[in-house]
């Protein structure tokens, strides 16, 4: 079992087209790391000095993860983490 | 009731129970028709209040020109109330809109200019903030950060929602630009303790999140996440289901965005029976399920449903 992380169509340059990928840590944090020694430059797009990117937005299981503990959202085998850029409704 | 014009029979709507959909006599669910507005959707409030405040201001006089970016409620709405008070409209829509939100807005006269259907809504804005630089004249109202679009809600849907249902413990809307929940969040937060806002956030197909860099994504002015408890994103799937279910159920023909706030309504639903604690939960019924008609939302298996309304825009 692992992590599985759903990657936005413009993102998936940095995992060879792959739609989702498989990872492993405790936290988003140690998760984001594991996918960067596999996918390099894949951290860099998600996360900046002051946490995630203001224009991406990050669920675990569906719920954003800036409500339940942001980087340090604890996540475990076989969660679902999706990945999306922030859009517009209305 | 009797009202001296359409727009004076704005709001009021009906909250109802759903005896079949909710779990038990203590984790009740309620829905707030906001179908029943004059336009058929809750954009009518916002649309009103934005319009009656930029005319207060002196943005707004007879003969003058809206331009909107919209995909297509508050394109409706502002087409009612433009029509009454005599201006015209200019709506900016992505071309991978229902086509009866076309229809109806081409009925009352309006001006579409399309935006490409890749970037979804995110396009349309730019767009309009683009035409908005070139003609000055217009008047861009601008939902996606206008405060009369908050305050709609923080004056009429809030207090509505709190006088029918004083124990109100949740409250769930789909989260588009933000106003539902901003301004009705904001009028709970200040007067019942612990109450839960929940925002339930579409889930599109890629084609709408295919921006060329991630850094052109965008966030409503009006968002502050402080005011919400938490936020979900639900896949098309299953708010195709809840629609088809308050439908099944209840007898309630829903818009597919409502099949998303029920989802999530839902999700809270079981969290406090499984915790043993009491809830009441009231969430937003956007819409009536007539415009999406032509999608194919209502007919054949969820996956067939699913599969065409891959690329649309659906909320």
């Amino acid at each position: 079992m692992a992590i599985e992380v759903r990657i936005p169509t413009i993102l998936r340059n940095l995992t060879d087209g792959a739609k989702a990928v498989d990872g492993k840590g405790g936290t988003l944090d140690e998760l984001f790391a594991d996918l960067e020694a596999r996918h390099p430059g894949l951290r860099a797009r998600l996360v900046d000095e002051k946490g995630l990117r203001r224009f991406v937005n990050v669920y675990l299981n569906d719920e954003d993860v800036r409500f339940l503990g942001g980087l340090g959202t604890v996540v475990a085998d076989g969660d679902t983490v999706t990945v999306l850029p922030a859009v517009a409704g209305g | 009731m009797r009202f001296d014009s359409l727009l004076e029979s704005l709001g009021g709507t009906p909250l109802v129970g759903l005896p079949r959909l909710s779990p038990s006599a203590d984790v009740r669910l309620w829905a707030k028709l906001e179908d029943r507005n004059p336009t058929g959707s809750i954009k009518d409030r916002a649309a009103f209040y934005m319009i009656q405040q930029a005319e207060k201001e002196g943005r707004l006089t007879a003969g003058c020109t809206i331009l909107e970016p919209t995909s297509g409620n508050t394109g409706i709405s502002l087409a009612m109330v433009a029509k009454l008070r005599g201006y015209n409209l200019i709506c900016v829509m992505p071309e991978n809109t229902s086509s009866e939100r076309r229809q109806i807005l081409e009925m009352w006269g309006v001006r579409i200019i399309s935006s490409p259907a890749a970037g979804g809504s995110n396009e349309a804005v730019r767009v309009a903030k683009g035409l908005a630089a070139e003609h000055p004249e217009w008047v861009m109202l601008y939902q996606y950060g206008n405060e009369a679009n908050a305050l709609a809600h923080y004056e009429t849907t809030g207090p509505e929602l709190l006088a029918d249902l004083p124990t109100i413990t949740h409250f769930v809307a789909g989260l588009g630009t933000t106003g539902t929940l901003m301004g009705v969040g904001r009028f709970l937060r200040e007067r019942v303790p612990d109450v839960r806002i929940v925002a339930a956030e579409p889930r599109y197909g890629e084609l709408v999140y295919g921006l060329r860099n991630i850094d052109e994504g965008f966030v409503p002015e009006l968002y502050d996440a402080s005011v919400l408890t938490t936020r979900f994103s639900v896949p098309a799937r299953d708010a195709l289901r809840c629609t088809r279910e308050l439908l099944e159920q209840e007898g309630i023909f829903a818009g597919i965005s409502t099949g998303g706030a029920l989802h999530a309504a839902i999700g809270m639903a079981n969290k406090a029976v499984k915790a043993g604690e009491r809830a009441d939960i009231a969430f937003i019924v956007a819409d009536g399920g007539w415009k999406y008609l032509s999608t194919g939302a209502y007919n054949g298996t969820l996956e067939e449903a699913e599969a065409r309304l891959e690329g649309q825009l659906w909320a």
